[in-house]
């Protein structure tokens, strides 16, 4: 089979996820406190105005063809309205979602910077007091909850050190924001060709994004260590000993390349974390992202926000999940070969 | 003679890594705190006394005080057992739901495997922590619902460990012994292959526990749940967070510091048990 039809089949196995995602999001939506019709007709409504909205929101309708148009109303872009805000929650989601997504890869990044090396690290020297301290320092990143350590850095950074801005955004009132081309700041600011601006942004993002990456440290590292010591032990590893090949060449251009085949496996899971923590440190540095977003939808018990936020989310979970699976059947050449 | 190699084998693999054994004594600290907790405290945990507001640590109040004039210490203390019986209720539910599912998924194969195979992929395609709060959002926000929602987020862990582990004795010789010699389905699976599967599930809940705890305390971070004045970790490091700006740091980093150590000990034990039980797993 071609790549491009592996591709192809990878994309339709995704179709039942998706599928799944949608339905459990349509239920979400059924199964609200009390009558939906009566919370949005509003508290002066009578019978009959409960009636007309239970109506115009087809909740009268049988339950399939209720499913039905939910999904064609989300093709079309119809997410419903927030109450908050008042406008289409899609709107205010993609307004929002660059923010998000610039924070949460960034503590990616970080996480796997550090974590790739620590892991290896420790795989080379199994049992040693190396080994112990890489074990130390992940168990403690990923015992620490979340916006605890980004208050900590917050107090350390801020308050103490003075070295990083207020934790109020990305950006203070002394830069205007760049251009949107991509809605990330960082890579904007510097298309823009403005330095300042990226500088502030950097200052602004790195506590946020550091504290993302200490949550994600533990499993990408404890995964990097499992998968090193499995591929060290193998035969071509020996072989490759055997040979006279340069330590440096063995661990790094064959154990190293190959560990990091199940490493990408897991990122799925590491994503799903970081998606969750990505809320909670959106709320201690004040990041006007989609989590701070939900967060305030919630407190207002502004439902069509709050779902539009958890299928946002899902979506672009299935996205990422359905990317890295992609990505491992274009490296791996086994699985090239298999399909 | 087997209890005396057991112990060998305990003492062997602890050995190796003595952090467990610290972790089991951290442990038991929690458990004595959540059980007499109130009468511990030093403090009313719910007394206020402006006069006393935001005064850092001391003799009279070794982790200071809030801006109410709280006892942090007493709050810190009292919390515990809501903190814990929070993350152990919820995966209570979960192990028990998880182990039903994922034990009639391995035993019965086939089309009862596909459907709970599918839900069980459904909840794990959302970032599970988000799902939580959207549960949280619909069912209403009380400690309840927090535990309920937690628990959701958590089956597909145990369930997935039960469908493997049914899976690999459906076939084995005592389980067909057993269908022999009278017993129906049910009564292999619960009373002949349940049991068996019991180490690797205990593992699991031990690894899972501290990250209930971290998920619980998220959700009343942001506001679900818990509701003040009640003294809970997560609650009170979101009370405290405002005041960290300004260099009051106690009344943040005491709470957040008992979550951290109360999860690293779970995590800690977590590991330490698997070594013990399956030492394949080991990593």
């Amino acid at each position: 089979m071609s790549g491009l039809a592996t591709i192809a089949k990878r994309l339709l196995e995704a179709l039942p996820t998706l599928f799944g995602v949608i339905l459990v999001t349509f239920m979400l939506t059924r199964a609200l406190p009390g009558d939906p019709a009566v919370f949005y007709a509003g508290p002066a409504a009578d019978a009959e105005s409960i009636a007309q909205v239970r109506h115009a929101m087809g909740l009268d309708r049988s339950l399939p063809v209720q499913f039905a148009s939910y999904v064609e109303g989300l093709a079309a872009g119809d997410w419903g309205v927030s109450l908050s805000t008042g406008r289409d929650v899609t709107e205010e989601l993609s307004r929002r979602l660059p923010a998000s997504l610039e924070l949460t890869l960034l503590g990616l990044l970080i996480a796997i910077v550090v974590a790739i090396p620590l892991g290896v690290l420790a795989a080379t020297r199994p049992n040693s007091w190396v080994d112990h301290i890489c074990r130390i320092i992940v168990t403690t990143g990923v015992s620490m909850p979340v916006f605890f350590t980004g208050l900590l850095l917050v107090y350390v950074f801020y308050y103490l050190l003075g070295w990083a801005p207020a934790p109020l955004g990305r950006l203070d009132f002394m830069h205007i924001a760049p251009d949107r081309v991509t809605g990330l700041y960082l890579v904007d600011s510097l298309i823009a060709g403005d330095v300042e601006v990226f500088r502030a942004s950097l200052a602004h993002i790195f506590l946020p994004a550091l504290t993302l990456g200490i949550f994600a440290l533990a499993p990408i590292a404890r995964m990097t260590r499992a998968a090193m010591l499995d591929v060290l032990s193998s035969d071509y590893i020996r072989t490759a000993r055997a040979s006279g090949l340069a330590t440096r060449t063995v661990l790094f251009t064959y154990a190293l390349r190959n560990a990091l085949l199940s490493v990408l496996t897991t990122l799925g899971m590491v994503f799903s974390f970081l998606l969750g923590a990505n809320v909670l440190v959106e709320k201690v540095f004040s990041w006007p992202g989609i989590g701070s977003f939900a967060i305030d939808a919630l407190v207002a018990s502004d439902y069509a926000a709050v779902q539009g936020f958890v299928l946002a989310m899902a979506l672009l979970f299935v996205t990422l999940n359905l990317t890295i699976d992609l990505l491992y059947a274009v490296i791996d050449p086994r699985i090239r070969a298999a399909s | 003679m087997a209890a005396a190699s057991t112990f060998t084998h305990a003492r062997y693999v602890l050995g190796e890594n003595p952090l467990t054994v610290v972790a089991f004594a951290m442990f038991f600290v929690l458990v004595l705190l959540a059980a007499f907790g109130p009468w511990i405290a030093p403090y009313d945990p719910l007394a206020s006394d402006t006069a006393i507001k935001l005064m850092a640590p001391s003799a009279e109040h070794w982790f200071g005080t809030d801006h109410l004039g709280r006892d942090v210490l007493s709050r810190v203390i009292v919390a515990t057992r809501l903190d814990l019986m929070i993350a152990l209720s919820a995966v209570a539910l979960a192990f028990f739901g998880g182990s039903v599912l994922g034990s009639l998924a391995g035993y019965y194969g086939g089309w009862t495997d596909r459907v709970i195979g599918r839900v069980i992929d459904t909840v794990m395609a959302f970032p599970l922590f988000v799902l939580a709060m959207g549960i949280v959002a619909v069912l209403g926000n009380s400690v309840e619902n927090i535990v309920y929602a937690t628990a959701v987020i958590n089956l597909p862990f145990y369930a997935r460990v039960a469908r493997a582990e049914i899976g690999v004795r459906r076939e084995s010789g005592f389980a067909a012994a057993a269908k022999v010699a009278g017993n129906g389905n049910i009564g292999v699976l619960a009373r002949h292959l349940y049991p068996n599967i019991l180490p690797a599930m205990m593992v699991q809940l031990s690894l899972n526990m501290g990250w209930a705890i971290l998920n619980a305390a998220g959700l009343s971070f942001i506001g679900l749940g818990v509701r003040p004045p009640t003294p809970e970790w997560g609650i009170m490091v979101a009370e405290g967070a405002q005041f960290i700006v300004s260099g009051e740091w106690w009344l943040a980093v005491f709470p957040g510091v008992s979550l951290m150590i109360a999860v690293f000990c779970f995590n800690m034990m977590g590991d330490g048990l698997r070594d013990l039980i399956d030492p394949r797993r080991r990593t």
